[in-house]
Formats: C-alpha cells, sequence, structure tokens
C-alpha cells in the first residue's frame, strides 16, 4: 500500500487497489470529491460537477468488480474531462456564455469508451472559451489557479484539466489539443500530457475549434498512466472521417518492451533560441544528458520552416474556427439574446453577448482570410506552409526517432501578464504549434522546477501513429524521475 | 435588331437513401417535424458529418447516365452563409472539384404533329455535384418555425451551359433529365414534394454576338410547366426592357406561376461571399475504376436509346413501334419494361399490337380503376396471348374488348375467358360458314350482280347477313375469302 494520500496515486496505482479489493470505488470517488471540495475555491478548476451521478457511477463500478465482472483495468476510477466533450445529460459550456444553459443529450465517442471501460465521471473542467487561448484567463467562467502558484495561470488552454489533476482533485483528466492546449499547461502544471497523432482518438462530440488540428488526448501524473488511458480512448471511429483505422496496441506494454536499438534523439536546434528562458533551458538540458546517459544518441536537427508555424496556424485555426461556430446562432440552443427583434437581431446580439473577445477577435481573423479575394493569399498559402512543416518532421523522422524540445518557453506566468498582448500570449505555443500542423504526436512530461517551485515540462515528439515508441521513450525518462508525483502545497 | 434567348439550368434532385448525406438519421418527407433529426443534423455541438456512400453511389449513376466525367477524386467544401434553414450555418457541398464533369442531356423538341417525332438536340452540362438539402421554414403570425427534417437530404445539383435557346427547350430538357433520374432509380423527382428544384439564368443577346448578356436569375419554378412559363416570360421581359431601350440589371427573381408575374429579390449588390473551404470534417473521395464499374453495370438503357430501339424494325432488334407508342412508353420505365415481356412472349411481328394493347386499354383500365402496374392482376404474358389468339383468327377485335376487361378485372388467362364465355370465332372453313355464306349470296342477288359488274363495296352488303347468321362469331377474313370463292366459281 502506498503511503501517498489517495486523491494523489497514480491511476496504475488505484487500478491495483482496486483489482486487489483494498480499495472500492465509491471510497475513491468520495475522497475525490472530498479533496476537490476542499480546494476548489482556490484552484477553480471545475465548471460544474455532479456528486450524486459519480457516487452512482462508482457503486455500478463496485457492483461489477463484487460480481467478478470489471470492464477494464481503469473501472472504478474517476476521470474528469474538459468541458468541451459531450457527455449525456451533463453540461457542455466550453467555457462560453453562449452554451450556459446546454445539456448535452448525447455521448463524445471517447465518453462512450471510458464509459464502456467503467470509468466514472467527475466534473466539467474549465478551459479558454472554446479552446482558444493559452492560460484559461479567457473563460467565462471563472479564472483556474496553477496549484503550483495560486497567482500564476495554469497554462491553456486545457487548464481545468492540468491544474484539477495537479491539485489531486481527480486522478485523470482529459483535454484537447489545437496548438498545444494539452502540453502546454500539462508543462505549466507538473503533469504528463500527451497529444495522440490527429486521426487516432475520434473527434465526435469535441467541440470543435480547429477541426485539422484538434485531437483529445489524456494527463496523467506518470507516462504509464497516459498509455492507459490513451488505451481506453484511441480507435476509429465510423462517427468520425477523420478517425484512422490504424490498429491500437499495447501502449502500457510497449512502455517496457525492450529496444533492439538506443533511442535516436533530435533536437531542433530552432527550438532553443531567443525567448527560452534559461531554468527551462537547463532543466531540458539535464534531460537530454539523462537520456544520453541511457544510451541514447543526441543529435542536432534543424525543422528550417518553424518560425512559420505560428502565423501559419493562427490563419488555419482562425479560418476553421470561424464556421465550426457559426451554429452558435441562438436559434436551436445556446444563449440567445432577449433583445433580439429579428432574425438578424437573433444572430449579432446572441452571439455579441455569448461570445468573449478572444473568440470573436479569433471569428473576424478566420472570416477575413476566407474571404473573397484574400484566400489564396492566406489560407491557400497558410496550408502550403503547413505542407513544408510537416516536411521538416518527416525529414527529421528519416534520422531520429523522436525529437526532444521544451514544452514551452517559460514556465508558468502572472494572471493577467500578458492578457493585453495577445501575440505575447500567443508565444507561449511556439514550441508546440507545430505538432499540430503536422499532425504528429506528442507528449510533455515534467522535469523539473525552476527555483521559485514551477514546473517545467519537455516535449517529445514522435512519427504518426507511433504513440508506443513515443510513450516507451517518455517513460524511459519519466519513470526515473516521476516529476509529475510532485505534489504541490495547497 | 433579333434577339436570341441563352438559359442556363440550375437542377436541385434529392437523391432517394435511406439515410442522410452526412449522418444516419432518416430521410424522408411527410413525417412529423423535427422527427428525422440527430446531432448531426442539428448541428449540436461536436457533431461530425460522415459521407453517405449509397448518395454518392447515386450521383456517380446519375453522371454515367448522362454522360459525365467521373472524377477519380472530389472533396467537400463548405458553403458559409447564415441563414435559420441551415442548421450549421454553412452548407456541405462541393466547389472547384465536382464530382461529375461535362456530359449531356439529350432533348426532344416537339414535332409538327402530335404523332411525328421532333428534332433531337443535346444540351451539354457544366457540372454534377453532391450536397446537402437544407430545412424548412415555416413563417407564420407569431413568427418562424423551422421543421430541420429536409435538412442533410443528399442533393445532386446537375448544371447545364447556357445552352438551351427557347423555353420550350428548357421543359423539354427537364422532361429528359427527370426520365433518365428515374430511369436510373436516383429519385422519384417528384416536384410537388420538393423532389426535384429548378432556377434558371435567363439573358438574351442580339443574334450573332458572342458574348453573354446580362443574366437574371429566376427562382422558385416548381413545375415543369412554371418553368417554361416563367423562362418565356422572362424572356418577354427581357426583350421588352432592351426594346424600350433599358439595361438588364443582374438580379434574383422570383417567379409568380399563378399569376404569371415576376419581381425582384435582390440585386447583384447584395450577392453572398461564401468563403469556400474544404470541409476538414470529410476526407477527399476516391472513385476507383472497380466501383464506377460496378455502378456502370447497374445503369439502364438510357431512355432515348431505348425510344430508337423501340421504334427500329426488327431486322435490327427492334419491335418497329410507331413513335406514337414509343413516346408513350418509354418515358415510363416500368411500363416499358412491361412491354418488352410482353411482346418478346408474343413474337416480333406482335410487338405493335402488344403497344397498343398496352397504351390504349390497359393504360385506360389502369387510370380508371387507379391500380399500380406493378399491382394490376393482368400479366405481360396475358396480353401476349391474347394477341396471339386474335392473330390466329381465333378471337375477333369486339370480342377481344370484352377478354380484356375480363383479364383485367380477374387475373384470368385469356383462353380461359374466351372457352368460358363461349367468345371464339366460328372455325374458317366450316360447312357452317359456307351454306351462311350460300344463303347470303342466294337471298341478295342485287348486290351479287353489283360485285360482279366491278363495284367492290358490293361485297359488304353480302357480309352482312353472314355475320348476323354467325351472331358475330364469324372471322371476317374467312367470310370474305369463301364469299369470294362462291361468286368467282358461280
Amino acid at each position: 500500500m502506498s503511503d501517498t494520500p489517495l486523491h494523489f496515486q497514480t491511476v496504475a496505482e488505484l487500478s491495483t487497489s482496486l483489482a486487489a479489493g483494498s480499495l472500492t470505488s465509491v471510497a475513491l470517488t468520495e475522497a475525490i470529491i472530498a479533496r476537490t471540495l476542499a480546494v476548489e475555491d482556490r484552484v477553480q478548476a471545475f465548471n460544474s460537477h455532479d456528486r450524486e451521478s459519480a457516487l452512482e457511477q462508482a457503486r455500478a463500478s463496485d457492483a461489477r468488480r463484487a460480481a467478478g465482472r470489471p470492464l477494464s483495468p481503469l473501472d472504478g476510477i474517476p476521470i474528469g474531462l474538459k468541458d468541451v466533450i459531450a457527455v449525456r445529460d451533463q453540461p457542455l459550456t466550453a467555457s462560453s456564455r453562449i452554451l450556459a444553459n446546454f445539456v448535452s443529450p448525447y455521448d463524445a465517442t471517447v465518453t462512450t469508451r471510458l464509459r464502456d471501460a467503467g470509468m466514472v465521471f467527475w466534473g466539467r473542467l474549465n478551459l479558454d472559451e472554446f479552446a482558444m487561448g493559452s492560460s484559461t484567463e479567457n473563460s467565462a467562467t471563472r479564472i483556474t489557479a496553477n496549484p503550483h502558484d495560486l497567482t500564476r495561470i495554469p497554462g491553456g488552454s486545457s487548464g481545468g484539466s492540468a491544474a484539477s489533476l495537479a491539485a489531486g482533485q481527480v486522478p485523470a483528466t482529459l483535454g484537447s489539443d489545437t496548438g498545444g492546449s494539452i502540453r502546454q499547461p500539462a508543462a505549466l502544471c507538473g503533469v504528463v500530457g500527451l497529444k495522440p497523432t490527429y486521426g487516432r482518438v475520434s473527434r465526435y462530440g469535441l467541440v470543435a475549434y480547429a477541426s485539422s488540428l484538434d485531437q483529445i488526448g489524456p494527463f496523467g501524473r506518470t507516462v504509464e498512466d497516459v498509455a492507459m488511458l490513451l488505451q481506453a480512448i484511441a480507435g476509429a471511429d465510423d462517427r468520425d472521417s477523420t478517425s484512422f483505422d490504424t490498429p491500437v496496441p499495447d501502449y502500457r506494454a510497449a512502455l517496457s518492451a525492450p529496444r533492439a536499438r538506443p533511442w535516436r534523439i533530435g533536437i531542433p536546434r530552432e527550438y532553443f533560441g531567443a525567448g527560452l528562458d534559461p531554468a527551462v533551458a537547463s532543466a531540458v538540458q539535464t534531460a537530454i544528458a539523462h537520456y544520453q546517459a541511457l544510451g541514447a544518441e543526441i543529435r542536432e536537427i534543424s525543422l528550417p520552416h518553424t518560425e512559420y508555424a505560428l502565423a501559419a496556424y493562427y490563419i488555419i485555426a482562425t479560418a476553421e474556427a470561424s464556421s465550426n461556430l457559426a451554429r452558435f446562432d441562438g436559434v436551436r440552443y445556446g444563449h440567445r439574446s432577449a433583445e433580439a427583434e429579428s432574425l438578424l437581431d437573433v444572430y449579432f446580439k446572441s452571439r455579441a453577448e455569448g461570445f468573449g473577445s478572444e473568440v470573436k477577435l479569433r471569428i473576424i481573423l478566420g472570416t477575413y482570410v476566407l474571404s473573397s479575394g484574400y484566400y489564396d493569399a492566406y489560407y491557400g498559402r497558410a496550408q502550403k506552409v503547413r505542407t513544408l512543416i510537416r516536411e521538416d518532421f518527416i525529414r527529421a523522422f528519416g534520422e531520429v526517432d523522436v525529437v526532444l524540445t521544451p514544452t514551452a518557453p517559460t514556465a508558468a506566468f502572472k494572471r493577467g501578464e500578458k492578457s493585453a498582448d495577445p501575440l505575447a500570449m500567443y508565444l507561449a505555443d511556439i514550441y508546440t504549434i507545430g505538432v499540430n500542423l503536422a499532425g504528429l504526436p506528442a507528449i510533455s512530461v515534467p522535469c523539473g522546477f525552476t527555483a521559485a517551485g514551477l514546473p517545467i515540462g519537455l516535449q517529445l515528439i514522435g512519427r504518426p501513429f507511433a504513440e508506443a515508441d513515443l510513450l516507451a521513450a517518455a517513460h524511459a525518462y519519466d519513470h526515473a524521475h516521476a516529476w509529475g508525483k510532485r505534489t504541490p502545497n495547497l | 435588331m433579333n434577339y436570341e434567348a441563352v438559359i442556363g439550368l440550375e437542377v436541385h434532385v434529392q437523391i432517394k437513401t435511406r439515410s442522410k448525406m452526412f449522418t444516419r438519421a432518416a430521410a424522408g418527407y411527410g413525417r412529423p417535424e423535427n422527427t428525422l433529426t440527430d446531432p448531426v443534423v442539428l448541428a449540436l455541438p461536436g457533431a461530425l458529418p460522415v459521407m453517405n456512400r449509397a448518395a454518392v453511389d447515386a450521383i456517380i449513376k446519375a453522371g454515367l447516365m448522362l454522360g459525365c466525367a467521373i472524377a477519380p477524386v472530389c472533396k467537400w467544401d463548405r458553403k458559409n452563409y447564415f441563414y435559420p434553414d441551415s442548421p450549421k450555418n454553412y452548407q456541405i457541398s462541393q466547389y472547384d472539384q465536382p464530382i461529375c464533369a461535362g456530359g449531356a442531356v439529350e432533348i426532344e423538341l416537339p414535332g409538327p404533329a402530335r404523332n411525328v417525332m421532333g428534332e433531337h438536340k443535346s444540351i451539354p452540362l457544366t457540372r454534377i455535384h453532391l450536397e446537402e438539402d437544407v430545412g424548412k421554414l415555416n413563417h407564420g403570425a407569431g413568427g418562424s418555425l423551422i421543421d430541420y427534417n429536409r435538412a442533410g437530404t443528399p442533393l445532386m445539383e446537375i448544371v447545364s451551359d447556357p445552352a438551351l435557346r427557347s423555353a420550350e427547350e428548357a421543359y423539354a430538357y427537364l422532361q429528359s433529365l427527370r426520365t433518365s433520374i428515374v430511369y436510373a432509380g436516383i429519385s422519384d423527382c417528384d416536384m410537388e414534394k420538393g423532389q426535384l428544384r429548378c432556377d434558371a439564368n435567363v439573358s438574351i443577346r442580339p443574334v450573332g454576338e458572342m458574348r453573354l448578356g446580362t443574366k437574371v436569375e429566376l427562382k422558385n419554378l416548381n413545375s415543369i410547366a412554371f418553368v417554361r412559363d416563367g423562362i418565356a416570360h422572362e424572356i418577354a421581359r427581357q426583350l421588352a426592357v432592351v426594346k424600350a431601350g433599358g439595361v438588364i440589371v443582374q438580379e434574383t427573381r422570383d417567379y409568380d406561376g399563378l399569376t404569371g408575374t415576376s419581381q425582384s429579390l435582390r440585386s447583384k449588390e447584395m450577392a453572398h461571399d461564401y468563403r469556400y473551404f474544404p470541409d476538414p470534417d470529410l476526407m477527399p473521395v476516391k472513385v476507383d475504376p472497380a466501383w464506377q464499374a460496378r455502378l456502370a453495370a447497374e445503369l439502364p438503357e438510357r431512355p432515348f436509346d431505348r425510344q430508337r430501339r423501340f421504334m427500329a424494325p426488327e431486322t435490327e432488334r427492334g419491335y418497329g413501334l410507331p413513335y406514337t407508342l414509343a413516346s408513350v412508353l418509354v418515358p415510363d420505365r416500368e411500363l416499358s419494361d412491361w412491354f418488352e415481356i410482353a411482346a418478346k412472349l408474343a413474337g416480333p411481328a406482335l410487338a405493335q399490337a402488344v403497344g397498343n394493347w398496352i397504351v390504349n386499354d390497359l393504360q385506360r383500365e389502369l387510370a380508371a380503376s387507379g391500380v399500380a402496374l406493378t399491382a394490376a392482376k393482368i400479366t405481360p404474358a396475358a396480353i401476349a396471348d391474347l394477341v396471339k389468339l386474335i392473330a390466329a383468327g381465333t378471337l375477333l377485335q369486339n370480342a377481344a374488348k370484352e377478354v380484356f376487361a375480363e383479364m383485367f378485372s380477374s387475373g384470368e388467362a385469356p383462353a380461359a375467358i374466351v372457352a368460358r364465355l363461349g367468345l371464339a370465332a366460328a372455325p374458317t372453313d366450316s360447312a357452317e360458314l359456307e351454306n351462311w355464306c350460300r344463303e347470303s349470296i342466294a337471298a341478295n342477288a342485287k348486290a351479287v350482280a353489283e360485285f360482279k359488274s366491278g363495284k367492290e363495296s358490293a361485297l359488304n352488303g353480302l357480309k352482312g347477313p353472314v355475320m348476323k347468321a354467325a351472331k358475330g362469331k364469324a372471322n371476317p377474313k374467312a367470310v370474305d375469302e369463301t364469299l369470294r370463292r362462291l361468286l368467282a366459281s358461280g
């Protein structure tokens, strides 16, 4: 039995205890609920939670286990979902006023798969409105704090998913990552976060921000936990045409599978230039040295089109968003302005009242880049840049197995520090955005703390659909350090 | 100056599929409002489209029927505009890579008389693409209500070149197009149910001018007759404008078929910028040769090919039908199929007789009884037997009508009816017939004398008493021959 309190144990540890019968799902869920309520006034990670529903699910899990029929190693373990992933009969707000009262009548595919694995849904987690942001400050519902320093942001957009996990409010969470929205908050909150290959996990039931970039992925305290969660949600879905039917291997088993030859790790020089905080650089270098000590071959590589990634991202993502968010019109569901007296009023006033300023900014930007006469200059060219960025990575994977970079240029910044300067905020995703444009899997693993006690993350990027390799490479470092188990003082 | 009209048609046809274009929700007509919906139809947050392969099959069939080139790869685009009948506020359509390009619609213009075939022309097509239908707005005093049952129904848009020159040609084009589509089982093309809808682009230009004049788009042409009348009205309107020294304004006009008037809906300045871009939720469609070949094998004969074959002589494997029969049979695929079965059983020499029975008697009985051909008790084999009995002299025309009526109502075989009702004609070589003829010659000396002096018609005076004696059952041909033989020998 672990001495760690239940709420800070890993999914793997909890799974073992549940299987051994030394823990029940109800006891675990009650501990999680108690912890959530004890620290939530400081963390503010949850948009909503449903105690009765969670306990009912926990009781059902215990009944299955008592009958000798647990559904999976995850059966009975609570999980929190970013509030953009649909759960039947639960609120689905995207942290936006426009969906403030919306309750989803259906399950996302990942939700169905977690249900089928027996997991207990605990809470709807805060985010930057419609996943647009890097600090979770763009939420219309609340400002989430970084559990390691309550005056600082948790990163974003999946800030609630990272912060609730770091704070011990839930042992596992899901987020979504369009330009770094899983990896960056994972780094800033000191937990592990995986963005799978585009198409590895179904997007059905994920409120769309930028359809060609969005991907759902898991957060955990360890790489092993993330592997277990990916196992449950990965695989083709006939409700999502962009999901792939590549076989899903046993990710957890792959973590410790013997390797025929040492890792070849690429270090892209473009990711270690100006703007990288020295403390982050130093922690990442120490991690590189660790890999070297493990026998890995470290190679400097070049991803020459990196500098164009941010611009291409903000054209493609906003173009898609401007169209994806058109459905929030006050006609069928969501906020409808009480002032509306005509059809145009319903559109203009409902959207003016319902969307926050960052969302409006991106809708306007996206509408502009798609408009007649500008398409080729912006959207068309951005797609070409995207191809070049993908080719950069493909070339690199000709000589290395994984690419290692910092996840974010700095540790968590102060609340409000970058709110007035969108460009400075956008730079928080500078190391994560290229991965989305290229559709690759990438993971952020904690690799130390700043002098002020703020977590630092390193990012490993893998070949398409090579999550098993990527997780194994991450695990090689993570299981030796387990920075993610270092818990904040709340 | 002489002017000519230039007309292009955009025809929307709903494809008859069980489910909708991009989701599993059922497609259908006349169901209670908003019952044919699901998260995708209603554009709930997180819902994703998945292509209906059956709809793509159908449009490929349409393309093959009309001789289009089928694109080896086509893609889906979003057409962005806000309107409450469009739940996503974008329509999934095909912009620059339609699935079918080129092709032509063969048309037949009215002949100089009803029984004379008119000129045939080939009207080239620009493209056919696939998209999704919108919902229906029901405007009332208290506001507008939306029914999304129709939303998402597969819809193909067939765009002609501006190659039509008159309202009559447009009418013939629509008739032919509809026949081809119904033949291929793609749609029922019921305009009252909105399964076929037509917009017309109309312009005029001086004869000899190659450039196109300013076009006016006519909308809401909701019957084939209204299409013809609306175009004729628009041509006349434009001619009047030009003759009065005015200029044609590019605009969209609404034609009211009931009053025969049109009014402007919107001008060019109010045209939408649809911000087309490739739909990131859907993959491009690759149509390989095997897919195309499978559908080509399912295609029916083209209707005008069939008309030519029906009219071709027996030596060219045709049935030698006159235009009056072929033009009635061919547009109705079921009726034509029925005819071909009967004609084959009856033999080529009797095909025209079969055609006559079907076009005249069968059609009349079907219409009078309200019975569908597929539900009729009468079979093609029975019609074949009927014409064979007549040809053999066993059944006379008047008696045959009686037999047919009985066949239609009971489904009984003609031979059985003839036997039961005693309708068989007298044997042609019976002694009884010869006796009746001798008696007639003996009793009508005047007619005999006139005939012998060369008056052919006098023979009729001798036939009447024979038929009377035979109570109508004598074969007229046999009576004729017997009388001539006796008169020649006597």
